[in-house]
């Protein structure tokens, strides 16, 4: 099982929790996973999410690999000039 | 509105229009003589990267009118090049990096030179202010005013 | 797929030097060609007229006189432009920012478009056009917009407890730990409030595009952009075409910083050319540039920082609120991420509100909602360490976050740049420099995050072995050079038989705009791994040519190598070679790559101001400034300088001059160069500059972003600077003459 956090207007996609268990080994079975369980995250996922793995942020590669012991952030997409 | 005919030289050639009375000259350069190296940046006069010189006067191209031309000479930036060779300007410009995406560099390269022709040998204060009439919004000028400094280094080299 | 991405500490042959860039010769040479600079046999001239109202409803637009006009083409209302968008909110938003439905939402809000046959016509069509609107209240204040009984932008917002209409779009919050606990902890806390005005990227460039669409439906784009391939996607959802029947080409671009990243003119330009059946050209004045593009937020902001006694920060709280201008955005959000990025605090808190004002929708600019946060932080910290005794500098490096550090917007840092940058700056020797009477020194560190994303490359070997690398991230300032200087590297060639192009959207597959400081970054990387599987192809056929296994040839220094037992005695075969008989060993040797770069690494600044305030006429001078800043890797040292240089000049402009001024009316008093004023050449001083390369361990060359953060500390340094020159404390940029002998005349009272 993963921890993962959550921060800002995401956290209200999973009943105001600041951190959810998800079983997951990639990013694309933790999007997959929390969406399973949290129908309400969907949409923030379509409109751009980050995920930080150890304090990497990805934003596109769902093949990135995730340990169990990883601290695990998901973010809002950023954007930039 | 009735047209305007317009005889004069640009870059040492013989060029003729016809154009509206109201029409500036930057337009008449760009749109009727294809001279698109002339840029527009406000059309106010306030940038500067429409800068050509008439009679030898460094003129911002979107305050004069084209009827006012005739029978003048007009040189812009895309006449700096002589015998096939970059002005010592343009290289220096290459060379020192002083441009980054290179809409300002024609209004600058051509106030540079009416400077430098000038006051071969300005100070840092007088390139910056020879120079203010011209923005850049990528650099902050550093590169600029060294590359202006090594071209009129060079320049002064050559004349000796 | 596959690629390791991983740094390897490699020694390099002509990355790090300062090449001539491949566009410079056209540039100063007036041959390069911008957004304005096409031309299409039959175009027309496109122009829009705009609404000289804040905030109206549309009760009717009358066309029939001006579509009467001879030379007129075309026209162009909302009821031209259905809503394809669907359920996607941004794009509708997109929509109705191109073209006002209904109402306008702020002054310069496009309501219609005209093509004619020339500038007169057009003209003159657009006089014809009556309009009939009711003007609404309007809004454009970032505080009185949040007030209770303000005028209501959008029905469609509303506030998340009460669920009434407001004008606060979003609500976003970032921190960790207990700030109560953490102020409690404090021996000296400082609050205060700050405002900092909206800026314009400024490019000078307007926005322009060639547009022209075929009666079948497909068509061509020629545009200023900072990404063709977003501005390809955007423009055929919203006008109901197939992607791949629209190639955009990206011009020459000058200048974007972020506003070149969203489309304003290029839909309607495209639908007029579909609707006339002719070619149309558009380009913006610069009134429009302003009124009606770009800008930045404008910000008001609430700090609380609290220390102990030997300076270490215990709590540390920030209230952001963003304009975003006519349409919800995200700017208070990113603020509230990034504000608190530079320092290792314990117990923080930052809350971002989202406004909807009646201004133009608010654009990318620069690290994006960074610099203001930093205005207000890095201002409260010198007034803490003032009151602590500390050295300004001593405080940031004591609160420094490091490796190991929670980050205020959530993740644990790795390896980070902003202690180096700050040891950098205590030792330089602009610290040291004597200041004389009226003259005060500003420190200020700033942060971005820098990203990657979709990028794909093709490097093909031309028959003579010339190399040709076609990008599709747009060229904004040198990554041309930058990139051919990788592949160069690479293949073991010199840098001139190298030409790097950028790629229009029919020769490459997608790529994501240049923004967040992501083009030589991902570029850089996909071009590592195209020109390593072009050397697994050459390899192939130079063990074709020498009939050995493939495993027997390296390449090294240009050339293809046979190596082990029997093949000491082959001569190598250089690339020109390899590419000569090309035809025989299997045809065109090419590498492509395809990529999601991602993990472009944060990045750290710091930096350090001199300037003189006249006491008289509150003028400041800015008589030095130095930036120091963690590149990775500096591929091309002149442009890298050159984005540091330039950034801190955008800053320098924001913190004392720029400001967009609106009117009782709600309308924009000042959309021109001449009082909206960016710095001249005569304003500034050389920007020294320190590149630190500490390697991006996520980049085989250790590259990380540098465009956008030099633009996050300047509002902060030259506030502190001068504050530290006149004695008073500045909370308003920009630091106008007028702010700042006000400040003064109330210090006094």
């Amino acid at each position: 099982m993963l921890s993962v956090s959550l921060t800002g207007a995401l956290r209200s996609a999973v009943g105001g929790a600041e951190c959810v268990q998800i079983q997951a080994s990639s990013i694309r079975e933790l999007i997959s996973n929390l969406s399973d369980q949290y129908p309400n995250i969907r949409q923030h996922i379509d409109t751009g999410i980050a995920v930080a793995i150890d304090g990497k942020i990805y934003r596109d590669n769902w093949d990135v690999e995730i340990s169990a012991d990883a601290e695990v952030f998901l973010l809002p997409r950023i954007q930039g000039g | 509105m009735s047209g305007v005919h317009v005889s004069t030289t640009i870059n040492g050639d013989p060029v003729e229009f016809a154009c509206p009375q109201d029409e500036t000259l930057i337009n008449s350069l760009r749109d009727r003589v294809g001279l698109t190296g002339v840029k527009e940046g406000c059309g106010t006069g306030d940038c500067g990267a429409c800068s050509v010189t008439l009679d030898g006067r460094l003129v911002c191209s979107c305050l004069v009118l084209s009827a006012e031309v005739n029978g003048k000479e007009i040189a812009t930036v895309e006449g700096m090049v002589e015998d096939g060779k970059l002005h010592p300007l343009q290289q220096q410009f290459i060379e020192h990096a002083a441009l980054q995406c290179g809409i300002c560099t024609p209004g600058i390269l051509v106030a540079a030179k009416v400077l430098l022709e000038r006051n071969p040998n300005p100070s840092e204060e007088e390139i910056r202010y020879a120079l203010a009439g011209n923005l850049c919004r990528c650099t902050g000028y550093d590169k600029i005013v060294r590359a202006v400094q090594a071209a009129g280094k060079e320049m002064r080299k050559k004349s000796r | 797929m596959g690629h390791d991405s991983t740094y390897t500490n490699q020694k390099f042959k002509v990355v790090g030097t300062r090449v001539n860039r491949p566009d410079g010769v056209d540039k100063v040479t007036g041959r390069a060609k911008y957004g304005a600079d096409a031309y299409a046999p039959g175009q027309l001239v496109g122009l829009f007229l705009r609404s000289p109202h804040a905030h109206a409803k549309i009760k009717k637009i009358d066309v029939s006189k001006a579509e009467k006009l001879d030379g007129v083409k075309a026209i162009i209302t909302s009821a031209d432009l259905p809503d394809l968008t669907g359920d996607d909110r941004d794009l509708t938003d997109i929509l109705e920012n191109c073209m006002a439905r209904g109402r306008a939402l702020y002054d310069g809000h496009a309501v219609a478009a005209v093509a004619a046959i020339d500038m007169q016509t057009a003209k003159k069509a657009l006089k014809l056009i009556k309009i009939s609107y009711q003007k609404l209240p309007h809004v454009t204040d970032v505080d009185q917009a949040m007030e209770p009984g303000a005028p209501i932008i959008h029905d469609f917002v509303r506030d998340r407890k009460t669920g009434k209409p407001s004008n606060v779009c979003k609500i976003s919050q970032f921190g960790h730990g207990d700030v109560e606990a953490g102020f409690a902890e404090a021996d000296v806390i400082i609050e205060k409030t700050f405002k900092t005005e909206q800026t314009h990227q400024g490019y000078i460039e307007p926005h322009a595009c060639l547009a022209n669409i075929s009666s079948d439906n497909t068509g061509e784009l020629w545009v200023t952009t900072q990404g063709h391939f977003g501005f390809r996607s955007t423009c055929a959802e919203l006008l109901g075409m197939d992607v791949a029947k629209l190639k955009v080409t990206s011009s020459e671009i000058g200048g974007g910083f972020g506003g070149k990243t969203h489309v304003w003119i290029e839909p309607i330009a495209l639908a007029l050319s579909r609707k006339a059946n002719r070619p149309v050209k558009v380009v913006m004045s610069r009134d429009e540039v302003f009124r009606a593009s770009g800008p930045t937020s404008a910000t008001s902001i609430d700090v609380k920082i609290g220390a102990k006694k030997d300076g270490t920060i215990t709590g540390a709280t920030a209230d952001l609120r963003y304009t975003n201008g006519a349409f919800p955005g995200f700017w208070a959000m990113l603020g509230s991420m990034i504000s608190f990025a530079c320092y290792d605090i314990k117990h923080v808190k930052s809350i971002g509100y989202d406004v909807i004002v009646n201004r133009p929708k608010v654009a990318a600019y620069r690290a994006p909602s960074a610099p203001m946060p930093a205005f207000a932080i890095e201002s409260v910290m010198d007034l803490i360490a003032a009151e602590l005794k500390m050295k300004p500098i001593e405080l940031r490096i004591k609160n420094a976050a490091k490796e190991g550090t929670r980050a205020s917007y959530g993740p644990t840092y790795g390896p980070i740049g902003i202690g180096p940058t700050l040891d950098a700056a205590k030792n330089h020797p602009h610290m040291r420099a004597r200041l004389k009477k009226n003259q005060g020194r500003g420190v200020a560190c700033g942060f971005w995050f820098n990203f990657g994303g979709q990028t794909c490359v093709d490097l093909n070997i031309g028959i003579d072995g010339s190399v040709n690398l076609i990008v599709g991230t747009v060229d904004v300032g040198g990554s041309r050079a930058s990139l051919a200087l990788i592949a160069a590297e690479e293949l073991g060639i010199p840098y001139e038989q190298v030409r790097a192009n950028v790629g229009d959207t029919a020769s490459l597959g997608h790529n994501d705009m240049t923004d967040g400081s992501r083009g030589t970054f991902s570029s850089g990387m996909a071009t590592i791994f195209a020109a390593r599987n072009a050397i697994t192809v050459l390899r192939e056929r130079a063990a074709k040519t020498w009939d050995i296994p493939l495993e027997s040839v390296i390449w090294k220094e240009g050339a293809a190598r046979a190596t082990g037992k029997g093949n000491s005695n082959r001569p190598p075969l250089s690339l020109k070679e390899l590419a000569a008989s090309a035809p025989n060993t299997g045809g065109p040797i090419a590498g492509h790559n395809e990529v999601v770069a991602d993990n472009a690494g944060v990045s750290f600044a710091s930096h350090i101001c001199d300037v003189e305030v006249d006491p008289e006429t509150g003028v400041t001078k800015v008589i030095r400034y130095t930036v120091i800043q963690d590149a990775g890797k500096a591929v091309h040292p002149d442009y890298v300088e050159g984005q540091l240089q330039g950034g801190a000049a955008q800053g320098i402009g924001w913190a004392l001059n720029e400001e967009y001024v609106y009117g009782d009316d709600g309308c924009l008093q000042n959309p021109g160069f001449l009082d909206y004023r960016i710095p001249v050449c005569s304003d500034l001083p050389f920007i020294d500059t320190q590149i630190l390369e500490i390697p991006n361990p996520d980049h085989p060359y250790g590259i990380r972003g540098v465009g956008e953060t030099s633009i996050v500390p300047p509002l902060a340094a030259i506030g502190n600077a001068v504050s530290n020159a006149v004695g008073v404390r500045m909370n308003h940029t920009p630091m106008s003459p007028i702010r700042i002998l006000k400040a003064i005349e109330d210090s006094k009272a």
